[in-house]
């Protein structure tokens, strides 16, 4: 550092080896990347070959010139920032991919008068033929998508939530590890691991053989999505209510409160921020679900709002079915703006959800002010 | 206001692990019993027998009686419950409810258990148990804050209040001033002093200067080797036990040549 700040000392510090100017990373990234663009203009150039280039140039340029001047620790250590950078991008790339690719594609079909207020109930080919050619606007919205996965989910976390926290306070507070405890955290995880088509064909089954042949409503998809969401929530509160420190609760037992009034008025306050963010995720992750949808509730183009009776329509099944059977055959394009819409809608929703569980975290965490 | 506590060939073990062996010890009401001895020789497990909280760890269990005034806690049909809210305790390491503000971790005992309890009474429980444990000074202002926030010789005085406040007969201190600055421990030992008069006390101290300050009567407890029980080797009148043992065991460790 000191050689850095103070280039005019004649002599250099016992303490210090020579070191690489703190610009040294700029300066082989604009060489990585000027080389490697003349290396991609000699075989054909493309954005993404010389992405590569550069970065394989960059990593090799800097960890040479860092051992030749800082020795081969330091040089060491630059390789693991190269590759975990690296790494880091590689991740980050997929990510950045989808939502450019439903935020360029879903905003136009967003845009579209009514999209969120109206149903595809009478929207027919016609209307999506005059559309294309004679650019009338595109017709049709999600309004009954959007409530029946609301609602769906709504439901699904309803029955999830006390199943799966109950359970979780059962392993924690009650099971000491015994047979039973043991068996429910191993069909915990083998649930966890259901295929989620599976998941539907089980509850539609389940409804067939109890209700009568043939029911899909919202509820059999609420119940096939809480056999998905329960594992979640049971992992996750378990995990919470596990890191609860015994001392608040043997502060409770010592003050002669009873151990169920322990468990709800001290453990469950404690680790409720953890559990509340927990179970919102699980929500995330039930939420795009599509086959179990359509096994279970079918699908609508009309607004139902009674998720008890009757055929329901969801986002992920609204995307499935405009890709697949567009409205108009001839002209598939109002179709797939429309899912696309609705794509960038269930990408939104989820992303709600997240920025809502930090929310709840931060609302419940226990307060630390002075 | 409180009772004695005569505990008859006690043996604690945890699972299969005899853990302490064959302790008989009469407390006096109204007196300040110590528990002295080298780390790991029992005391606190035995300590924990007495108001049945060695049973929150899974495999731990007792043979022998403890009579509370003549009231068996192990006896049939005895609900830990109700020994527990006659016989508080104050743990070693602080531990407020991170949830709570100060005057509620106060009220925790009355509020935990659903007891109704008008504003006024619990203005009035809160300051007298909050000046019991000599935080009441530093904290009235900020009753709302969270008891978290404290320093922990703070929190220790919080836990201390939080357990005077639901007005235990007996009350048992598990090292309660080894996370304590000295005039914080200064606080509590006078506090112990005034709360001889109301309650009785058992403590359990490594600092043998504490055991002799506050102490009325002194057990002191030695286990032979790693693995073996733990045992009550001597008890009797702190002067006696501090000046005139009657156990070589107790002379060495009183005097600092062993533990």
């Amino acid at each position: 550092m000191t050689s850095t700040l103070t280039p005019v000392r004649s002599k250099r510090s016992a303490l210090t080896k020579g070191q690489l100017p703190k610009y040294a990373p700029y300066i082989v990234l604009a060489a990585a990347l000027i080389v490697g663009a003349a290396i991609l203009a000699l075989i054909g150039f493309n954005a993404f070959g010389w992405g590569i280039v550069s970065a394989l140039l960059f990593a090799v340029g800097l960890v040479s010139w860092s051992a030749a001047v800082e020795g081969s620790r330091k040089a060491k250590d630059r390789l693991a920032t190269c590759l975990v950078v690296g790494s880091f991008l590689v991740a980050l790339l997929p990510l950045v991919s989808v939502i450019w690719t439903v935020l360029v594609n879903g905003i136009p079909g967003l845009l579209n008068p009514g999209f969120l207020s109206s149903s595809m109930n009478g929207v027919t080919g016609v209307y999506d033929n005059r559309a294309v050619e004679e650019g009338a606007p595109v017709l049709g919205g999600i309004y009954h998508a959007l409530l029946g996965t609301v609602q769906i989910t709504l439901l699904a976390t309803v029955i999830s939530v006390p199943v799966g926290l109950l359970t979780a306070i059962y392993l924690v507070e009650y099971g000491n590890d015994g047979r039973l405890a043991r068996a429910i955290t191993f069909f915990v995880d083998v649930m966890t691991g259901i295929p989620s088509i599976v998941a539907g064909l089980f509850a539609a089954a389940f409804f067939f053989a109890v209700v009568g042949p043939g029911t899909k409503t919202g509820a059999v998809a609420a119940v096939a999505l809480s056999v998905l969401m329960i594992p979640v929530v049971v992992r996750s509160s378990e995990e919470m209510l596990k890191i609860v420190p015994n001392e608040l609760r043997e502060a409770s037992y010592a003050l002669g409160v009873r151990k169920w009034r322990t468990i709800l008025k001290v453990v469950i306050p404690t680790a409720i921020s953890g559990i509340a963010s927990g179970v919102t995720l699980a929500i995330a992750r039930v939420i795009g679900e599509t086959a179990p949808i359509l096994v279970t509730a079918g699908f609508a183009t009309s607004i139902n709002s009674n998720v008890f009776g009757g055929w329901m329509a969801s986002l992920p099944t609204f995307i499935y079915t405009q890709i697949l059977n567009p409205t108009s055959p001839a002209n598939p394009d109002p179709s797939s703006e429309r899912a696309w819409g609705a794509a960038l809608v269930l990408i939104i929703l989820v992303m709600i959800l997240n920025l809502a569980a930090r929310l709840i975290a931060r609302i419940f965490a226990p307060k630390t002010g002075r | 206001m409180s009772k004695r506590i005569d505990v008859k060939d006690l043996n604690v073990y945890y699972g299969d692990f005899l853990a302490v062996e064959d302790v008989s010890i009469n407390i006096e009401a109204k007196s300040v019993t110590a528990f002295i001895g080298p780390s790991g020789c029992g005391k606190s497990t035995f300590l924990r027998t007495l108001n049945r909280m060695h049973e929150v760890i899974p495999g731990a269990r007792v043979e022998g009686e403890v009579l509370l005034d003549g009231d068996n806690l192990y006896g049939n049909g005895v609900d830990p419950v109700t020994v527990r809210s006659q016989i508080g305790m104050v743990f070693q390491r602080p531990n407020p409810f991170p949830t709570m503000s100060i005057r509620d971790n106060v009220l925790a005992g009355v509020k935990l258990n659903n007891k109704k309890i008008s504003k006024g009474e619990a203005d009035v429980l809160v300051e007298r148990s909050l000046k019991g444990a000599n935080l009441w000074n530093e904290v009235k202002d900020r009753l709302d804050k969270p008891g978290s926030g404290l320093s922990g010789g703070q929190q220790q005085r919080l836990c201390i209040a939080r357990a005077i406040a639901v007005e235990p007969q007996v009350i048992l201190m598990d090292e309660p001033c080894s996370a304590l600055d000295p005039i914080s421990t200064l606080a509590i030992e006078d506090l112990i002093n005034e709360l001889k008069d109301q309650y009785t006390v058992v403590i359990v101290t490594h600092n043998m200067q504490q055991a002799a300050r506050v102490s009325d009567k002194t057990a002191f407890f030695n286990i032979a080797g790693t693995g073996k029980p733990g045992k009550l080797i001597e008890f009797g009148d702190t002067h006696t036990i501090f000046s005139n043992p009657v156990e070589k065991a107790t002379e060495d460790y009183v005097s600092g040549r062993f533990g």
